[in-house]
């Protein structure tokens, strides 16, 4: 009894450092989290308890959908683009060509360098009258873009002329938001690459020898062979880059407005709006409410991920 | 050896292609901040400056106090990872090599904690540092940043590979705990604290959320923020935002090549391990 009190003493004791400052910076704000979105609480403190009002409030609040369905599509476009794109590039490196180390630095640089230089460089090339980008359209003969200051929505550009009148909540994320979509998809490329090319070079060599002493072709060997020996590499790719994408927050900060989240709110996305509540309006039972909501919003979109995807992952 | 050469060719353009994508945001950023504001407006743009303006890179530490925002950066970088380093070894060898009551709870407990997202706990985060006087002082940056629980997690699934041989050796050789740790685990740990240390420095570097909401005067902020804000202000100025960017990303490019293997294979290593 006494040498187990003391092993604990002595383990505790080694675990004090790091529990401490997480008490204090992570289990306790947590708790606290949870009293607070309970509270009106300005600037001041709280003045008084609330009840749920702070959450119905949020869930009533327009901005607050809005600001979620922006977020929705910053993922729904992000995610699936970035999962093509990295694991295209990633099977065209992995085929044992020469320079590998060249390619792969120059596809890692934007994962090493700051979210803040990335979004003040991308902004001067959306420039919509001296920027790069409209400069490489007039070339070929495509008319200049308003990039970051236009928030007409993706799908009523593309069918509006077509005669299809689209309701708001359809007009698709607005070019602005679309701007900012292609910068994070540069942004994070480099990095799935790498872990997509650490899937690869993890499949056996015997089973792409064996499929080709059976005559598949190199599609065949793609589809019956690599995609579904490197589904649990996909898997993990699929679901830490929808919750990065929950996290954009420095991008709207720096490169859109002024108001941040314009043109017409259309990039505001939720971490946007929840800084904005709780750190300039200084509403903070609000911004604590907006924080759990938004939090279950991500566990429900994780849960339904493994539960409707995992049956279709090869451990192999 | 040239038919198969011949054969990848094609890999290759949509490589370079790809290639030359990625890389051409950086060479506009490095030649627009090489430019004259002039000739950084003219449409159609020049992909080579007329002439190299190397003193923007000197004008653009008068405009702003960068060199301030550097040092705050390097000493809460190095602080931080002073901190994250102490606890990381002195936790990861308790979870790894200790039987005690309440170690798994504790370590489920961490792992929980790394999957709650940071507004959940930023709003009374940002009140406890005001209580504490904390708001706009190093502190506020520095302290709430040196646990790393993925590093604590890393760190004592490396510990476990260790031959338990050693321990029991150390033992007999009357060796304590403290000094096994030191002398047998530490050792043995280099190449996963290199990577932990990677990882923070690259972290603290380019964080941004959090110190924009903790620091509210010039004077404290770190290289991101001061950025940030300086691109608000100077927001036509492109051959000083630009230089300024350069110099905000140089030293981890820096960092980058020296360190690539390490890093990308740290990357791969780490993001596969579920």
């Amino acid at each position: 009894m006494n040498k187990k009190f003391k092993a604990a003493l002595i383990g505790f004791a080694y675990l004090a450092p790091a529990l401490i400052i997480l008490l204090s910076f992570r289990i306790i704000p947590i708790l606290l989290s949870v009293r607070i979105s309970l509270y009106d609480w300005g600037m001041a403190g709280a003045t008084k308890f609330v009840g749920f009002a702070n959450y119905l409030q949020v869930l009533s609040d327009p901005i607050f959908w809005s600001s979620l369905l922006n977020t929705f599509w910053y993922a729904l476009f992000t995610v699936p683009a970035m999962l093509f794109l990295s694991l295209t590039i990633a099977v065209l490196l992995n085929q044992k060509i020469k320079g590998l180390g060249f390619y792969r630095t120059l596809y890692y640089l934007p994962v090493v360098t700051s979210i803040v230089a990335v979004s003040i460089v991308w902004k001067w090339l959306f420039n919509p009258e001296r920027g790069l980008l409209n400069y490489l359209l007039s070339l070929i003969n495509v008319s200049s873009i308003q990039w970051l200051e236009d928030p007409r929505g993706l799908f009523t550009l593309i069918f509006e002329p077509m005669g299809i009148h689209l309701p708001s909540g359809l007009a698709g994320p607005s070019i602005a938001l679309c701007s900012l979509i292609v910068m994070s998809i540069w942004k994070g490329l480099g990095y799935n690459i790498v872990i997509f090319l650490a899937g690869l070079q993890n499949i056996p060599n015997q089973y792409y020898e064996a499929a080709k002493i059976d005559g598949a072709g190199s599609f065949r060997l793609f589809r019956n062979v690599t995609w579904p020996l490197l589904t649990p590499t996909t898997f993990y790719i699929l679901i830490m880059s929808t919750i990065v994408a929950f996290e954009a927050f420095a991008q709207v900060w720096i490169m859109t407005g002024p108001p941040p989240g314009g043109p017409l709110g259309t990039t505001k996305v939720v971490m946007y709006y929840f800084y904005e509540q709780s750190f300039e309006l200084w509403r903070m039972g609000y911004g604590a409410a907006i924080a759990f909501i938004a939090f279950l919003i991500i566990l429900g979109l994780t849960i339904f991920q493994r539960q409707v995807l995992e049956k279709r992952v090869h451990y192999a | 050896m040239r038919s198969a050469r011949f054969r990848l060719t094609p890999v290759h353009i949509i490589l370079l292609i790809c290639g030359i994508g990625m890389f051409l945001p950086f060479y506009w950023m490095l030649t627009t901040a090489l430019k004259t504001p002039l000739e950084a407006l003219k449409f159609p743009p020049t992909f080579f400056p007329d002439t190299l303006k190397f003193s923007n890179f000197i004008e653009i530490f008068r405009e702003v106090a960068l060199l301030r925002y550097f040092i705050n950066t390097i000493f809460i970088a190095i602080a931080a990872l002073v901190g994250v380093l102490f606890t990381s070894i002195l936790a990861a060898y308790a979870f790894a090599k200790f039987e005690f009551w309440g170690r798994d709870v504790v370590f489920i407990l961490f792992l929980a904690l790394m999957m709650i997202p940071l507004p959940v706990y930023l709003v009374p985060s940002y009140m406890i540092l005001f209580r504490l006087g904390w708001i706009d002082t190093y502190l506020a940056l520095i302290i709430p940043w040196t646990v790393n629980i993925f590093s604590i997690f890393l760190l004592r699934q490396h510990i476990k590979t260790l031959p338990q041989d050693l321990f029991d050796a150390a033992k007999i050789d009357g060796c304590g705990s403290f000094r096994t740790l030191w002398q047998v685990v530490v050792p043995l740990s280099k190449p996963m604290i290199v990577t932990i240390a990677i990882f923070d420095v690259i972290a603290s570097w380019n964080s941004f959320f959090w110190p924009l909401i903790v620091t509210h005067s010039d004077s404290i902020r770190p290289l991101q923020v001061g950025l940030a804000y300086f691109s608000r202000e100077f927001s036509t100025n492109y051959p000083l935002l630009m230089a300024a960017s350069t110099l905000a990303i140089f030293p981890l490019i820096v960092l980058f090549f020296f360190a690539q293997k390490q890093i990308i294979q740290s990357y791969a290593r780490t993001g596969l391990k579920e």
